[in-house]
């Protein structure tokens, strides 16, 4: 779901998630199932949660905010995390990421004017061997360069 | 060999050990040389509090568990590498603890350093000063210097670097905001929260989930993003879910959260230890002033009720007090319709007693009489008591209680030979199942229901009975294994079919029975529950209660471990009220739930002091300590005592008095600290028999409504304002200490003399202690009792006498008070309030956390935030066929009365049954409520009424003539000069 998508409805937040509640540590699956269905996770969606969970909302609220990964407002249609930590910065990483937020003209959590990406820094994707590394929605791509991110980038039609 | 000097400290002593104490075998550990013994599972940070070295800490407190956060509490441990947190790391046998060397005082500094770092230089001008941790602790880690250079931080809002808000403040014209900076919270009423000042210690949030179990707060984003939140985005504190307990505020060790008095009026610096006067939890607090104006109230650590957690009501709500509409100055008028005359204490004493005689000479002995308080001391009821029967010499006394918990007594009486709960609070730690009847224990006791909350969340079971979906039921954590909402009326119906189960599917405890109770009445106990009309699928078109549900209920009850029983007025004001309170009785005789730990018959007292009125001989059938007025040897200890001659008779209770000033004989009342008028059922009744009679004197803090049927009233005192004690619900007698003179002039005793000696007697108490020594000495269950004692021990728990020199906390232990304990046969029998077709609703009454009773005190303070007015709690579906939405004022019909409220539509009530609250005099829902009562004592029906709802524009016509009575009555005339 996108910026221009009507919000969930409890209802249907309720439909979603209430199946999930007799997993062990359910939250997080429901987050998940939340934020894979509409993209993020809607602020109706908190005390929804904490109802069917029998938590208190500000607990949600703060396992919400404690995960980067967990979107607050939409994304773009696309998103690309950049590994920004030790093994892929000594490989190149930072310029190639400087030089891709450039090209793009936004800054980090931002989204491209067209709503095509989003791009977020990442802290290790395990490609440490393989670095620099990137993360194109759930693909996974290792040993990048300026033009291997151009293809990247234009695959997401940005 | 060092010599060392052990550090002794005070019973009072409420020092923060740092982590919570546990029980467990002995450990032997040295602390920087200092031997020191422990229960295993202790804390490093606490063996060493025990040996008297405070290690710096932060994130740590007592109340509750470890956390390891703040890092301040490193200490070094001989054979073990690092320096491990103290608060986090148990003691170990022969341990080797140094809490001071060179390595960890370098470390500690650079915590320090780091924390103040990001935290505001402006300790001068900063509310905590004089009372924050993080001061203290940096002043004892000795940092002399922060090296790092102004950066990323969420203290300064202009973005300047300037290094405290002060500097901030002159820099801002041209500043540059900083977006990590936060402004202050003030949405609360009592205290305020400024995040600019937070170290993220998480304490507070620990509070809010350990101490209080709200878990309102949370920590918010991650690592230097962390902050504090209450509620979700969006929230502020009074839009979360925060109760405003003020144990996040308790637990703060900065000025972050702080109480908006202390704001204002700078630290106290003068503490007087005191009971709460709301309800029967019976808090300690430690009133904290300067000289002799109030800063705050903060819950005392060593308060054996509380153990040093508070409500809203008690924690905050003492505003009251200083109210503008508190009348200082006693007040007469020789009819109701004239303006009230301010005079001095001497005439409208005279006033008073001249009129009272003057009745009982024209109209006999017992046209007068009095109602003692709840909400006064025990040595105040006795007082009052005492003038009805030494001075009046008639036993016309009776109390509130009549009109909450009098089956309590009578119920309790009969089974187990004593009218009190059998537990203390500290009880519920041990027990396994809880049921809860007709109890709404988050908002009339939350203190202790944040106690059976912790207790819940470490696996008790709970069982709820309530026509409404209490928080007990469901709310954050909690969950309760069986909700039995059943119809309002069914009670007896229902613990009888309980009864039933157990004894049918042969789960009582027949060894318990056969050593503590009576065989030949338990055998014919089980002959009636036996038979099938008392089966759950024989009652269940009756109760609404699912068979399956009930069964398994009764099942769990029985087997599931140590089973208590609470209950509250949905038990007791009931027309079948003493027989609900037996059938309790006999369900925890039946399953050997009595006499230990975690078990028991527990009724959770409504107001600070039911107990205690009840005890000190209010009822017009006993004198104090429950003995019949018709015992000779009773009336003989206190002929002696008083020198006057004891009515044998029994005299009338508070609705027998009401009836016979409305036929004519009863003349003159003496209301001490109770407003019947709001409080008793059936207003109309009630103002019909106070407007009958010639004398009614009023004593109170306020112009209440009784008051506007008043010739005389007299100026109270707060609970603040004097000497005595009040017993709570587990028998417990708390002081209560005066921390300021009164500012009407007297202590409530001593008016009481004063009118007792207008009217001849030659009393001459000069102190309360003198009234206890006398309760002492003239009641055995309080033969041991003395302010000596009770100073001594903080509180104890009657009987406190030869026997138990140091109070009783269990009650029925190896024998029941009575001996024997006695089953008696439960029989239904319905109520003749039914719904029919004119009043197809069953109205019910009761309380929310912020309002207390009448809401005399509350409705003047800042509570009012929470609770404006009452509402009328109803089904969706109920609302739905009568064209009522969410917030419409609705009329709300019985036959008794009317009146006007606005509607809340929600599924906590059951379809056909409505509910609200009577905190406001204006919607004065005792209007709707109606004259049936207990059969045993007259405790009135105000959980069963039945009513119609139907969309109204606005006041009904009683609400307006009555306010207009009311405006009229009120008037007052200032004193001749």
């Amino acid at each position: 779901m996108h910026a221009n998508a009507p919000a969930p409805t409890e209802e249907e937040i309720r439909a979603l998630a209430a199946p999930l509640a007799s997993l062990e540590g359910p939250l997080l699956p429901m987050l998940h199932a939340v934020q894979e269905t509409y993209g993020f996770i809607p602020e109706n969606a908190v005390p929804v949660l904490a109802d069917i969970l029998n938590l208190g909302r500000a607990e949600v609220h703060g396992v919400v905010s404690f995960y980067h990964d967990f979107r607050e407002a939409p994304a773009g249609r696309h998103v690309l995390k950049i590994c920004r930590a030790e093994a892929c910065q000594s490989m190149g990483g930072s310029a190639l990421a400087e030089a891709t937020l450039r090209k793009l003209g936004i800054g980090w959590h931002d989204t491209t004017g067209d709503g095509a990406l989003t791009v977020e820094p990442v802290y290790c994707l395990g490609m440490c061997a393989c670095a620099p590394a990137a993360m194109l929605d759930d693909r996974v791509v290792a040993r990048l360069d300026e033009a291997r991110m151009d293809r990247l980038l234009s695959e997401a039609g940005a | 060999m060092k010599d060392f000097i052990i550090p002794q400290f005070a019973p009072g002593d409420d020092r923060d050990m740092g982590t919570p104490a546990r029980l467990g075998a002995p450990v032997s550990l040295l602390v920087d040389g200092i031997a020191v013994t422990v229960p295993e599972g202790t804390s490093v940070m606490r063996a060493a509090a025990e040996a008297g070295i405070d290690i710096p800490k932060l994130c740590a407190s007592d109340n509750m568990e470890a956390f390891g956060s703040c890092r301040l509490c490193v200490v070094e441990i001989e054979g073990r590498r690092g320096t491990p947190a103290s608060c986090t790391t148990p003691v170990a046998e022969g341990m080797v603890v140094s809490t001071q060397t060179a390595r960890i005082q370098r470390l500690r500094k650079g915590v320090m350093e780091l924390y103040i770092s990001d935290h505001p230089l402006d300790c001068l001008t900063c509310a905590a000063n004089g009372d924050c941790e993080l001061q203290d602790a940096a002043g004892q880690v000795g940092l002399r210097d922060v090296r790092y250079l102004p950066g990323d931080n969420h203290f300064d809002p202009s973005g300047t670097g300037a290094r405290s808000q002060a500097e901030a403040r002159l820099r801002m014209p041209d500043g540059v905001a900083n977006p990590r900076w936060t402004p202050k919270d003030d949405s609360n009423p009592y205290f305020s929260f400024d995040p600019s000042k937070c170290i993220v210690c998480s304490r507070c949030v620990r509070a809010c989930e350990e101490v209080q179990g709200t878990f309102a707060l949370t920590i918010e984003g991650r690592g230097f993003g962390s902050k504090v939140s209450a509620g979700m985005a969006g929230d502020d504190f009074l839009s979360s879910d925060c109760v405003s307990c003020g144990a996040c505020v308790q637990a703060c060790p900065t000025a972050t959260l702080q109480e908006k008095s202390v704001i204002e009026l700078g630290q106290p610096k003068r503490s007087v230890v005191t009971t709460c006067a709301y309800c029967g939890v019976g808090c300690s607090f430690k009133a904290e002033l300067n000289g002799d104006q109030l800063v705050r109230m903060v819950p005392y650590k060593q308060g054996k009720a509380n153990h040093g957690h508070s409500c809203v009501k008690g924690r905050f709500a003492y505003g009251y007090a200083e109210h503008r509409d508190r009348i200082l100055k006693p007040m007469i008028r020789d009819r109701i319709d004239e303006p009230w005359r301010e005079v001095e204490w001497d005439e409208a004493l005279a006033f008073a007693a001249n009129r009272l005689k003057g009745l009982q000479e024209k109209f006999g002995r017992q046209s007068i009489g009095v109602i003692t308080s709840s909400r006064c001391t025990n040595e105040e009821s006795y007082l009052v008591q005492k003038l009805a029967r030494a001075v009046f010499l008639n036993n016309n006394t009776d109390t509130c209680a009549r009109v909450c918990h009098s089956p309590t007594g009578y119920g309790l009486g009969k089974t187990y030979g004593t009218s009190a709960g059998t537990q203390d609070f500290d009880s519920v730690d041990h027990c396994d199942v809880m049921m809860i009847i007709g109890a709404n224990p988050t908002d009339a006791h939350p203190v202790f229901a944040s106690r059976m909350k912790k207790r819940v969340r470490e696996g008790a079971k709970v069982i709820v009975v309530d026509p409404r979906r209490i928080d007990m039921v469901r709310s954050t954590h909690i969950e309760a294994a069986h909700h039995l909402p059943l119809r309002p009326g069914t009670n007896v119906a229902v613990v009888t079919a309980m009864a039933h189960v157990i004894v049918t599917e042969g789960l009582y405890d027949e060894a318990f029975i056969r050593a503590r109770c009576d065989w030949g009445e338990f055998q014919h106990y089980v002959d009636f529950v036996r038979d099938p009309r008392h089966s759950p699928e024989a009652i269940e078109a009756l109760t609404r209660v699912p068979a399956a549900d009930l069964r398994a209920a009764a099942r769990l009850y029985a087997t599931g471990g140590n089973a208590a029983i609470y209950y509250g007025l949905g038990v007791t004001e009931h027309s079948q009220g003493s027989t609900t309170v037996m059938g309790i009785a006999n369900l925890a005789m039946l399953t050997g739930n009595i006499g230990r730990e975690g078990v028991g018959v527990n009724p959770l007292r409504g107001q600070n002091n039911v107990q205690g009125s009840c005890d000190m001989g209010s009822f017009p059938h006993e004198l104090p300590g429950y003995r019949h007025v018709k015992l000779p040897e009773v009336r003989a200890i206190y002929e002696k005592a008083w020198g006057v001659e004891i009515d044998p008779e029994p005299g009338l209770r508070i609705p027998n008095m009401l009836d016979a000033a409305v036929e004519g004989s009863f003349k003159g009342l003496y209301c001490q600290g109770e407003d019947i008028l709001q409080s008793d059922p059936d207003t109309h009744h009630v103002a019909a028999g106070l407007a009958a009679m010639d004398c009614v004197i009023v004593h109170d803090l306020f112009l209440n409504e009784t008051a506007n049927y008043a010739h005389v009233f007299l100026p109270g005192s707060t609970f603040l304002e004097k000497d005595g004690t009040f017993t709570n619900a587990e028998r417990r007698i708390n002081r209560v200490r005066k921390v300021m003179a009164p500012k009407n002039g007297y202590e409530d005793w001593e008016v009481t003399q004063l009118l007792a000696n207008a009217m001849g007697a030659d009393w001459h108490y000069t102190h309360p202690a003198q009234i206890m020594d006398e309760i002492a000495a003239t009641t055995p269950s309080f033969a041991g009792v003395s302010f000596d004692l009770l100073d001594e021990k903080g509180s104890v728990q009657w009987p406190c006498n030869a026997t138990a020199p140091e109070g009783t906390p269990m009650m029925h232990v190896d024998h029941f008070v009575s001996g024997k304990g006695h089953f008696i046969v439960t029989e239904y029998l319905a109520t003749d309030e039914r719904a029919g077709p004119r009043f197809p609703l069953l109205l019910t009454t009761g309380r929310i956390l912020s309002q207390y009773n009448v809401g005399a005190q509350t409705r003047r303070t800042e509570n009012v935030v929470w609770h404006p007015e009452d509402v009328l709690e109803i089904h969706p579906h109920d609302a739905e066929v009568r064209g009522v939405n969410d917030g419409d004022w609705v009329r709300l019909a019985s036959r008794a009365g009317e009146t006007t409220l606005r509607a809340k539509i929600t599924d906590r009530v059951a379809p056909g049954v409505v509910y609200t609250t009577f905190h406001h005099p204006s919607t004065q829902a005792n209007v709707v409520t109606t004259d049936f009562s207990d059969w045993a004592t007259n405790c009135p029906e105000y959980k069963v009424t039945a009513v119609q709802v139907s969309p109204s524009n606005g006041p009904s016509d009683w609400q307006e003539s009555y306010t207009e009575q009311a405006e009229r009555s009120r008037r007052i005339l200032p004193a001749a000069e």
